[in-house]
């Protein structure tokens, strides 16, 4: 399993893996931003949070459909699947990887970008904190994903239109504990609510994961 | 140790392409499948291998026992040759990257990126993870492509040394590999005939 995990690691930081991708394109969101709806301080800290959370979604999507499907294309998924490594092990390493990839350095850049979308003081410690709980649920629920369109040709945006809607509750109480922390209110229950969605999806989706890839297999 | 296979149907696609296929392979032997095009020797190996079940019949071995090697090697570029055999050492808990690297005498490219080697030579990387694995059953599927002639010399050794050690081979191929030793199973006797049209509705499906 570690083997898999530091390959998949190397994979995804050499040359073509795409890794920074998912953050530039989170940067150039959050950019972009206070040219589309004006630089006003008072309004861009009032949509910091949700903006910020949406751009850590949206990039953590770019890179889902690399999960499975090189490993597809070079046959090196057949491989796996034969070899003693459970299917189950693969799928929650490569969920893991795509999370150590992409989903810790958006944790990590947020906070310098909260700067740019002038982000209450109390504001920075929830969102980074939920961003944390919150990001493994994406990587997770995105391998799903991946795993039901492997093999498929443009499988891409099938992925997008899979997933986004799985990512409905995620993001709902991710952005809620975000904004309630920038506002300075008690943030507890959408903590503990987007902490049990984690806790959930690592629990029960890699089984799921490991059924579909077995079909699309055949 | 022996491979027994009794009875086996396999289906690509929902479509039954062999049934009735039994054969038995002992501690020591290569089985070479030959058949036309599209007789479904690729399904038959991945069914053998564990890939996908079997529409009837058994497969006398568990799948821990097989290796197998597809049409694709399962080669990352952006890996060096070395590191692509590590990976899959590690993965079946064994130490014989040397001897992989040996066999198919890939010593010197060793730290080349495996982006940068020719068919010929991902071929022979491909093969060599057979050695990395250790099991006793290798389960190859068209393992010749694109090797020159020193090539496949060098793979009939490899799984002659293989055979020594008392492994099994099961392979598809349609040229001379120069194993003289192993026994030839014509698939095309074993083709599912299609079924019967029960009824009216059953003729347009």
């Amino acid at each position: 399993m570690i083997a898999l995990l530091i390959r998949d690691m190397k994979l995804g930081t050499r040359a073509g893996g795409g890794f920074g991708l998912g953050l530039a394109f989170f940067l150039i969101v959050v950019v972009l931003v206070p040219f589309g709806v004006g630089p006003e301080t008072g309004r861009l800290a009032l949509i910091a949070p949700g903006i910020l959370w949406l751009g850590a979604l949206l990039a953590c999507l770019l890179s889902l459909d690399r999960i499975f499907a090189l490993d597809w294309e070079d046959g090196s998924l057949d491989l796996l699947a034969t070899s003693p490594l459970p299917m189950e092990a693969a799928v929650s390493v490569k969920a893991l990887a795509h999370w150590l990839t992409t989903g810790l350095p958006l944790v990590l850049a947020a906070p310098v970008l909260g700067v740019l979308l002038s982000l209450p003081a109390a504001g920075y410690a929830p969102l980074i904190l939920s961003l944390a709980l919150g990001t493994p649920a994406l990587s997770v629920i995105g391998t799903f994903g991946a795993a039901l369109t492997v093999g498929l040709k443009r499988g891409g945006l099938l992925l997008s239109l899979l997933v986004l809607p799985l990512y409905v509750p995620t993001l709902i109480f991710g952005a809620e504990m975000a904004r309630r922390g920038a506002e300075g209110m008690g943030n507890t229950t959408p903590m503990l609510m987007l902490a049990g969605i984690t806790c959930g999806t690592i629990a029960l989706l890699p089984f799921a994961s490991a059924a579909v890839l077995r079909v699309n297999l055949r | 140790m022996e491979l027994v296979v009794t009875d086996l149907a396999v289906a690509r696609g929902g479509v039954p392409v062999l049934e009735g296929v039994s054969f038995t392979v002992a501690g020591g032997e290569a089985l070479v499948l030959r058949g036309p095009n599209g007789i479904g020797k690729t399904t038959l190996l991945r069914t053998v291998a564990g890939l996908q079940p079997p529409l009837a019949g058994r497969v006398g071995l568990d799948r821990e026992a097989m290796a197998y090697a597809g049409h694709s090697d399962g080669i990352k570029a952006t890996l060096s040759v070395r590191e692509n055999l590590t990976f899959w050492a590690d993965v079946f808990a064994t130490d014989r990257v040397p001897a992989a690297l040996a066999a198919f005498e890939l010593e010197g490219l060793a730290d080349r990126h495996a982006g940068n080697l020719s068919a010929g030579q991902k071929r022979r990387l491909g093969l060599a993870r057979m050695v990395v694995t250790g099991r006793p059953v290798w389960v190859l599927d068209e393992p010749t492509v694109s090797l020159d002639v020193d090539a496949v010399a060098m793979f009939a050794g490899a799984v002659r040394a293989h055979l020594a050690g008392g492994g099994m081979a099961l392979l598809a191929t349609h040229i001379e590999l120069g194993l003289e030793e192993a026994r030839v199973l014509n698939l095309a006797p074993f083709r599912a005939r299609a079924p019967e049209p029960d009824d009216f509705d059953g003729a347009f499906l």
